[in-house]
């Protein structure tokens, strides 16, 4: 095997699971360490720079990070990560002055069609470069989908509002009202680009017999668009028995509302077996935990009418083969109820936009977006977000503002917007003296920590009561010590190795070994511990000066303690933590402590 | 001293032995020698063999003397018995011990100060019963605990970190050993587990006194040029001719280690140790043999390794002493301590 080339980022990078998994790459296991040292608001400024809204995230983010978390293959449950990012938005104090400041204008005028979690993320990376930013939103309230789409007893409206104030002191024009019906018509006000972060606002229909014969007022509703109702007050009452079409996050966010609106017998319908839900596991958990009921198999018909008015809806019993490929019909069943909300998904439209721009679709009518640099066809003119490249999550929509606002400052220089700007790495030695580091390298059987939820009795009394309360300094103290520092890296010199031994046999984890080099089969066969992970990579250093065998890491459990390096005789391993500077524009960085100059008003007092 | 213990991972990988055992339970306390000694490494080694060969923590006793190689007891097999014996008194204490309890598995641990200074006596009287042991010489050519000076194992000529090259001749272990009657002297390195390991497990299926003398740099006083005990000069020296394969008894039948020009020879437990490379001319079992070889390739400057000489079915202590066939501690009171008419009868029979 080749040796590995440490000096590209991505080796490293790629062993902080939770760092890789996550779309804007947050510097998760930084963060978390902030936190165990109390140092809430480095952690929450140090979480800014990469999703944005820690505080949104902290609540409701997808995670793609937890199931990635090495944690998880060490006793069975990942760090609570998210839960961790919310200790750091809660705990924070005033960060404003730390915040990244407008720039001296520079000129360049970017409308952003949308004001959710992508057209914030393009204006806080360009404001801070001294872009005039413009977010033109149809709705009065700005946050997109994190406004309308999730209930507040999920996301408080207060976090919200703060975490999107943060970007738009920076002197982002929101216009609210003001729904973009032309793109033909905003590309003459001579913008220099112009970024569509309009989301998937279009929800799926369940178009079956009986869904345009109701007489009068309308039971049958649109998840994302009821939502929408609810969250803007327009809608607060809902019949006693609901059903809720379709398993997504949407469907779980409907009927843990309808719980709210007056809804006592809630059931979410699904077509298929648990197994194939998309709404997260925790959410599910949620949801029952409430009192929902979830039934699987059942395929909606066609919606039972009497005298023009809804009364129930007639589903197929499904049976599944193995894999739920293929079903057949069991039986049909009529379950009664006053409301129903079509929850089966939602898809981006751009009936606003001509389409004689110079903007290509495709067959399924959707733009054609480069998934790098996030340009259309049309030079100028930016997607991200669900309007890009379809229904996500938010931390998606983040990561793709982020790298539109870097293609928009290389387009308005006149820059290429390929090859990208690369991903620079610091390594710094975490060693402080003898058998002594600056992080907490001893292993925490602890585990996870459960988070604590309102009592449902007071759950129902109002919408907007919050239920999951947060973690409790003890979780939060105990919790922090489950990460398992994979940001602090096993550093190698091969030229200082003397071949001891005394690193494989301290090793707790076994995943050290020093062999012949060869085929890389052949090499994992010889692992002393074979991960049976071959998609994990093995870390093989150059020849040993000694015997010319190499040595080979397998990065799979590895938990960072540091061992290796404080038995090795010759300082050829050490701990280094590894500090990645994404290519986000500099617009994003926060302000260092040192840095911050105190306002006249402190000085003064 | 580490700045943590070793922690406990709940892998689910993690290798089970016979017993139902992991790794883990052969271990000990953290190690609080100097990161990368030689001695580190062989624990480690004892640790792996006792596991494979699937031997319980409490039929094991450990017992040491006084130096850095006698602190590594402490750093195996937690569920062990043991003693840390006064300086180079541990071989007459593994003596008494082995001929009061022969139920367990012995293993000694010693240094090249502790076993061929002050201790060289007790050694060889220990080799000549051939008490059923292992003894091991973690042999690092200096006194490391002291803070560098040669020991007996030095060779002539190799300079220490600081001072004059030592004059002396070194005593080498495995001459000691032939001369003195050893029916099992074998020669490792601490940086090679695959040939020391097996080694272990052959020295502790073996019945009677099994020396095994490991090379074992000391990382701190005798790890520089000029050392002859070094890892890279031991690297550079070391003739890896003697091929051997330890087979346990109970994997015999599936085993198909056996070719037919490997030299086989079984253990008194139903064990087989083959030799699958010899030197040309070389005899394992036989005594002349193995001097000569030694001694030609001590004066080509080369360290030879692997199991040198191995006699199965001498008499060991027991035989020699007439014992009685089961330990002391699970004899009845009336046979251990059978009464003063018993005793004046033994007197009589002096008279």
């Amino acid at each position: 095997m080749e040796p590995t080339n440490t000096q590209d980022p991505s080796y490293f990078h790629r062993v902080v699971d939770c760092q890789w998994a996550c779309p804007a790459h947050t510097n998760v296991p930084g963060y978390i360490r902030l936190i165990s040292q109390g140092r809430f608001d480095d952690a929450y400024l140090l979480n800014r720079e990469s999703n944005v809204f820690p505080g949104v995230l902290g609540r409701v983010c997808d995670r793609p990070c937890e199931p990635a978390c090495r944690r998880d293959r060490v006793d069975g449950d990942p760090v609570a990560i998210c839960r961790l990012k919310r200790v750091a938005a809660d705990l924070a104090g005033d960060v404003r002055s730390r915040l990244p400041r407008p720039g001296t204008p520079n000129g360049k005028r970017v409308a952003c069609v949308g004001a959710g979690p992508a057209s914030l993320t393009v204006a806080n990376d360009l404001a801070p470069l001294g872009y005039e930013v413009v977010i033109l939103e149809r709705f009065d309230r700005a946050g997109g989908l994190m406004r309308t789409n999730i209930p507040e007893f999920r996301l408080p409206a207060a976090v919200l509002d703060d975490e999107i104030a943060m970007i738009t002191e920076m002197g982002v024009d929101v216009r609210l009202g003001a729904p973009v019906t032309s793109l033909r018509e905003l590309l003459d006000e001579d913008y220099d680009a112009v970024f569509v972060g309009s989301g998937a606002p279009k929800p799926k229909d369940l178009v079956i017999p009986g869904r345009f014969e109701e007489v009068g007022e309308t039971h049958i509703h649109l998840g994302i668009e009821w939502l929408e109702s609810v969250a803007f007050g327009h809608l607060e009452r809902i019949g006693e028995r609901v059903l809720i079409i379709g398993v997504g996050n949407t469907a779980m966010d409907c009927c843990r509302t309808s719980l709210r609106l007056g809804g006592r017998t809630i059931k979410v319908m699904a077509r298929r077996p648990r197994e194939y839900f998309k709404a997260s596991t925790w959410e599910l958990v949620d949801a029952e935990e409430e009192g929902v009921e979830i039934v699987v198999n059942h395929a909606p018909r066609r919606f039972v009418l009497e005298e023009g008015r809804l009364v129930g809806v007639e589903f197929e019993v499904l049976e599944w083969d193995d894999g739920a490929r293929h079903s057949v019909v069991r039986d049909t069943i009529v379950i009664s109820c006053d409301d129903v909300v079509i929850a089966v998904g939602q898809e981006n439209a751009f009936p606003w936009i001509e389409r004689d721009l110079g903007i290509e679709f495709t067959e399924w009518d959707t733009p054609v977006v480069d998934s790098t640099t996030f340009a259309s066809t049309r030079p100028g003119v930016f997607f991200g977000g669900d309007s890009a490249l379809g229904p996500k999550n938010i931390i998606w929509a983040v990561a793709h503002g982020h790298e539109a606002a870097l293609s928009i400052n290389l387009h308005c220089r006149g820059e290429a917007l390929t090859p990208r700007p690369e991903a620079t790495m610091t390594l710094t030695s975490q060693q402080m003296g003898m058998s002594e580091w600056s992080y907490h390298n001893d292993y925490n059987p602890s585990p996870r920590q459960q988070m604590s939820h309102v009592p449902l009795a007071e759950r129902f009394r109002e919408l907007s009561r919050e239920v999951e309360l947060g973690f409790d300094p003890d979780q939060t103290a105990r919790e922090v010590q489950r990460c398992l520092n994979c940001d602090v890296q096993t550093g190698f010199r091969a030229d200082l190795c003397i071949e001891c031994d005394a690193c494989l046999d301290v090793c707790p984890v076994q995943c050290l070994t020093i062999t012949p080099n060869g085929p890389e089969d052949e090499v994992r066969s010889r692992l002393r511990a074979p991960s049976g992970r071959p998609h994990e990579p093995l870390y093989v250093s150059d020849g040993l000066p000694q015997t010319g065998r190499v040595m080979v890491k397998d990065e799979n459990v590895c938990v960072h303690c540091g061992l290796c390096a404080e038995r090795c005789p010759t300082a050829a391993w050490d701990m280094v933590l590894f500090e990645m500077t994404s290519p986000f524009t500099q617009g994003s960085h926060f302000i260092p402590l040192s840095r911050v100059t105190p306002r006249v008003e402190e000085v003064r007092a | 001293m580490p700045s943590i213990a070793k922690p406990r991972i709940p892998l689910a990988p993690l290798a089970h032995n016979d017993l139902g055992l992991t790794i883990r339970d052969y271990e000990g306390a953290m190690s609080t020698l100097c990161a990368g000694c030689g001695h580190d490494s062989v624990t480690a080694a004892i640790s792996l063999a006792f596991f494979e060969l699937s031997i319980r923590p409490r039929d094991i006793a450990k017992l040491s003397g006084i130096g850095c190689s006698s602190k590594t007891p402490t750093y195996f097999i937690n569920g062990a018995h043991g003693f840390n014996s006064a300086h180079g008194r541990m071989a007459a204490i593994a003596t008494g011990a082995i001929a009061a309890q022969r139920g367990l598995h012995y293993i000694g641990v010693s240094g090249d100060g502790d076993s061929l200074s002050i201790g060289l006596g007790h050694l060889s009287h220990a080799i000549r019963r051939n008490v059923d042991m292992t003894y091991i010489i973690e042999n690092n050519g200096v006194y490391g605990l002291t803070k560098g000076q040669v020991s007996p194992s030095a060779d002539v000529g190799s300079r220490p970190k600081k001072g004059d090259p030592n004059v002396v001749p070194p005593i080498d272990p495995m001459e000691l050993g032939l001369a003195l009657g050893a029916t099992f002297l074998a020669r490792g390195f601490s940086g090679d587990k695959d040939q020391l390991v097996p080694l272990i497990k052959a020295a502790v299926a073996h019945r009677g006194f099994a020396l095994l003398d490991v090379i074992s740099p000391c990382v701190s006083f005798n790890d520089h040029e000029g050392s002859t005990k070094s890892y890279r000069f031991f690297r550079e020296h070391e003739v890896h001719e003697i091929e051997t394969d330890f087979v346990p008894q109970r994997a015999e039948i599936r085993s198909k280690i056996s070719s037919d020009s490997a030299r086989a020879v079984t253990m008194h437990d139903g064990s087989v140790m083959y030799f699958r490379a010899l030197p040309e001319g070389y005899n394992p079992t036989d005594r002349v043999s193995v001097e000569a070889y030694l001694a030609e390739r001590k004066a080509m400057g080369e360290v030879p390794t692997g199991l040198l000489f191995l006699r199965e079915g001498a008499p060991d202590l027991h035989d020699m002493s007439g014992t009685v066939s089961r330990p002391l501690a699970d004899l009845d009171l009336a046979d251990l301590c059978p009464g003063n008419d018993a005793l004046q009868r033994l007197q009589e029979s002096f008279r």
